[in-house]
């Protein structure tokens, strides 16, 4: 059956093209495009992905208002019954906002907005979304964001580490992130959130200049986890 | 009914936004400033009769995140509510 996945668009969302296209790319399925105002999602979804962007102008807090639009609450309905959600820079802050996943993104630490690609360590490769790499495998991803300081509690923390819930963290100095966290798992491992954008690093090696092509492996997991279950 | 709330970053939060602010005004010459944390006023005009409840809940759901702040309810006519 064909690969399921749905990319939502809040207002403000300026990477839904790009995370339509990996899917597509990867699954070779279209991905199904979603409006932040749909009360419903699509049946049978395999993957929901969050996009990066400003979702709502970054209003009171970056996620903070798209995590409480109509399409949200269809969207923690669906991660507690296992759907898979991916969320990509904007959409790791509307999670945290959703409390699909703990800890809060902060300004960067720097106070700059940085765009720029960054070495990252492939922590869990466990995961849905990252069994396809090695692990503690070091990659290339490109980072665009001015939230993107991940911040938990000491005793969160702990148990994410504890509970092999950081995905990814960055290999260089970056945002200012907690313990150098870059990405993180819920505790059933179905719900991914990274600051990084993978979904700009999907061209086969020979147009790598575009970005790499080490973020297609992360969609490659989840199709392939997908596909053989 | 008019309503004052007031959020603040947590003790331990790192503000950055403050820390350049309190760099700048030693920039400026004032001497003598411990340390600086910006936080957020939000007004709100609300029925009469709005409680306490109501307001902590829409500071708990939306106005505040109280994974990394708190926030304080002003302007009730009633003691001040502290989270």
């Amino acid at each position: 059956m064909a690969f399921r996945a749905a990319v939502i668009t809040f207002p403000g969302s300026n990477c839904d093209r790009d995370m339509a296209v990996a899917l597509e790319q990867i699954s070779g399925a279209p991905a199904i495009r979603v409006w932040h105002g749909d009360a419903e999602l699509p049946e049978r979804l395999d993957l929901i992905a969050l996009p990066g962007g400003f979702s709502y102008g970054d209003y009171l807090r970056s996620g903070a208002m798209a995590a409480t639009s109509p399409i949200m609450r269809a969207v923690v309905a669906a991660a507690s019954r296992g759907v898979p959600v991916l969320g990509v820079c904007n959409g790791f802050q509307v999670l945290t906002e959703a409390r699909l996943l703990p800890g809060a993104l902060l300004r960067n630490a720097g106070q700059r907005f940085i765009c720029r690609t960054v070495a990252l360590t492939v922590e869990n490769t466990s995961s849905l979304f990252t069994s396809a790499y090695v692990p503690g495998e070091q990659i290339r991803i490109p980072v665009a964001h001015h939230d993107g300081n991940y911040f938990a509690d000491a005793e969160t923390l702990d148990r994410l580490e504890g509970e092999g819930r950081v995905a990814f963290r960055y290999a260089e100095a970056c945002n200012g992130s907690a313990r150098d966290i870059a990405g993180v798992l819920s505790a059933n491992g179905r719900v991914l959130g990274m600051m990084p954008h993978p979904e700009r690093a999907i061209e086969p090696a020979a147009v790598s200049a575009l970005g790499g092509s080490d973020g297609r492996r992360l969609f490659e997991s989840v199709f392939a986890a997908l596909a053989s279950a | 009914m008019q309503v004052r709330v007031l959020v603040r970053l947590k003790p331990g939060v790192l503000d950055p936004q403050g820390r350049a602010v309190h760099h700048a005004l030693e920039g400026l010459g004032f001497a003598g400033v411990e340390d600086v944390r910006i936080g957020r006023l939000i007004e709100l005009d609300v029925a009469n009769g709005t409680d306490h409840t109501a307001l902590t809940a829409m500071c708990e759901k939306l106005l505040a995140n109280t994974v990394i702040e708190s926030f304080t309810i002003e302007g009730l006519g009633e003691p001040e509510g502290t989270r």
